[in-house]
């Protein structure tokens, strides 16, 4: 990353990506159209009841008896909530409250849920990552294990770490997911991308946390 | 009518040919036998190879293309790879890395098997087709250091 990208993140006057966190902040105190209850009359203060909690998502679903990643569980509260519209993947609403809840955890380090229910899922993303896909035939791993700092083409290849999503991405023009990213990378080497929210996500999301820890969570970060 | 009967027929081999790949002998850590009966062109083999879309080559490889400002260093430099290499090489090299190299991170050119989750607009079909393989081999055949044209 260039070093006025890296400045872009450090500073929040410059940092896009906080524009969408003050988005989420007003999202997490209003009444949403259908009547329900706001997300701050159940949780409170974001500030003390969220932080950390990004750092150790994917976690553990009582409900469907599996990983759930933060954006899910954003998605099933708001669900909850009688008469709320629903907050599709990548729309604007879920995005900055991601981005908001991810922020109350800026500066944790990542840590992933120790739940051994947790294991063979996450096994399940290791295996997806280091499986050559496409019809260009590349792994993750391929790229983001043995050759990151390596130059593909014009890009430097990143060690393909999760903690800074959503983030700001200039080549978007705007804010995005990590699975945004990771379909990226598949389409790239011309392999089929499951939709948003495929259980192959969430188990490549619980791989890529417990590689990447204990690096700090970095939401909502910037990117070229 | 002949013509056009001649013309169609040229036209179902081109398309069977990018569809399936997988038509080739190897002997050794060759493919001696050219993928189709047009000798190769080498200036449409340079246009492949700097396509970034098409040959793709320039994601990994470095090469004497002064014009391309982004070049990959994840693979050996295409400079001098007609010297390192025989035309029978560097075709087997294209249609399948794989059988070079079980561990290449470089994409099979011309075989569609073995391959997992392939989008279905590439599904079945490979990379080049044969005579974009050719053209990419007689331009290889011309990345010569020792004193050979370019
Ligand atoms: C009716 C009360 C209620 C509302 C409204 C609500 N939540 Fe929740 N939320 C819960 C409960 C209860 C849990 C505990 C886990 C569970 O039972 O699903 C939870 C869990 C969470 C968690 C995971 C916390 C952790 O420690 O793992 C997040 C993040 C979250 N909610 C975000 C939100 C957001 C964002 C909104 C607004 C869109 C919202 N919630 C609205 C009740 C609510
Ligand atoms: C051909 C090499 C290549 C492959 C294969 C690849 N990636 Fe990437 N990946 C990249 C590059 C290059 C970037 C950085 C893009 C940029 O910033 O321009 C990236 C970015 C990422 C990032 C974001 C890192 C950050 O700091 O924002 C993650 C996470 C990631 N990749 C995960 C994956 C996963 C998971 C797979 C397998 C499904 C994968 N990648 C396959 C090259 C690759
Ligand atoms: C994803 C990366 C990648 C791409 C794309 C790629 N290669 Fe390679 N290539 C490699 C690597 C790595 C090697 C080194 C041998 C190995 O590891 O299999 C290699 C080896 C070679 C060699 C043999 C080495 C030598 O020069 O003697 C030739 C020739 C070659 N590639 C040509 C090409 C051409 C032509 C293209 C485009 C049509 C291409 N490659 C696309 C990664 C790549």
């Amino acid at each position: 990353m260039s070093a006025s990208t890296q400045a872009m993140q450090r500073d929040d006057v410059q940092n896009p990506g906080m524009l969408a966190a003050g988005q989420g902040e007003a999202l997490w105190n209003a009444q949403p159209p259908g009547g329900g209850q706001s997300c701050a009359s159940c949780h409170g203060d974001a500030t003390a009841s969220m932080k950390g909690v990004a750092a150790r998502y994917p976690a553990f679903d009582e409900a469907t008896r599996r990983p759930i990643d933060l954006q899910d569980r954003i998605r099933a509260c708001n669900a909850r909530r009688p008469g709320a519209p629903d907050m599709p993947h990548e729309s604007e609403e879920l995005v900055a409250l991601s981005a908001y809840v991810g922020l109350q955890s800026r500066g944790t380090p990542t840590a992933p849920d120790p739940d051994p229910r947790l294991a063979p899922f996450r096994a399940r993303g290791q295996a997806l990552f280091e499986r050559p896909i496409g019809q260009l035939n590349l792994s993750c791993a391929a790229c983001h294990d043995a050759r990151a700092g390596g130059r593909l083409a014009g890009a430097l290849i990143p060690q393909g770490h999760p903690n800074g999503y959503p983030l700001y991405r200039l080549e978007w023009q705007g804010m995005g997911s990590l699975q945004r990213r990771l379909r990226n990378c598949m389409t790239g080497v011309r392999a089929e991308a499951p939709p948003f929210g495929a259980p192959d996500f969430v188990e490549l999301e619980l791989y890529l946390q417990s590689r990447a820890a204990p690096l700090a969570v970095e939401t909502p970060a910037v990117r070229p | 009518m002949a013509r056009a009967i001649l013309f169609l027929a040229t036209l179902v081999l081109a398309s069977s040919a990018h569809a399936d790949g997988g038509r080739y002998e190897v002997l050794g850590d060759e493919i001696p036998k050219p993928l189709t009966d047009q000798p190769g062109d080498p200036a449409r083999g340079r246009a492949i190879v700097v396509d970034r879309r098409k040959g793709l080559c320039l994601l990994c490889h470095s090469g004497p293309f002064p014009e391309e400002r982004f070049q990959g260093d994840l693979a050996p430099s295409l400079e001098g790879a007609g010297d390192r290499n025989t035309p029978g090489a560097l075709r087997l090299r294209l249609v399948d890395s794989r059988r070079v190299n079980t561990d290449t991170i470089m994409p099979p050119y011309f075989e569609t098997t073995g391959l997992h989750r392939v989008a279905p607009e590439f599904r079945d079909k490979t990379i080049l087709n044969a005579q974009e393989i050719e053209d990419v081999i007689a331009f290889l055949a011309t990345l010569k250091t020792t004193g050979g044209s370019r």
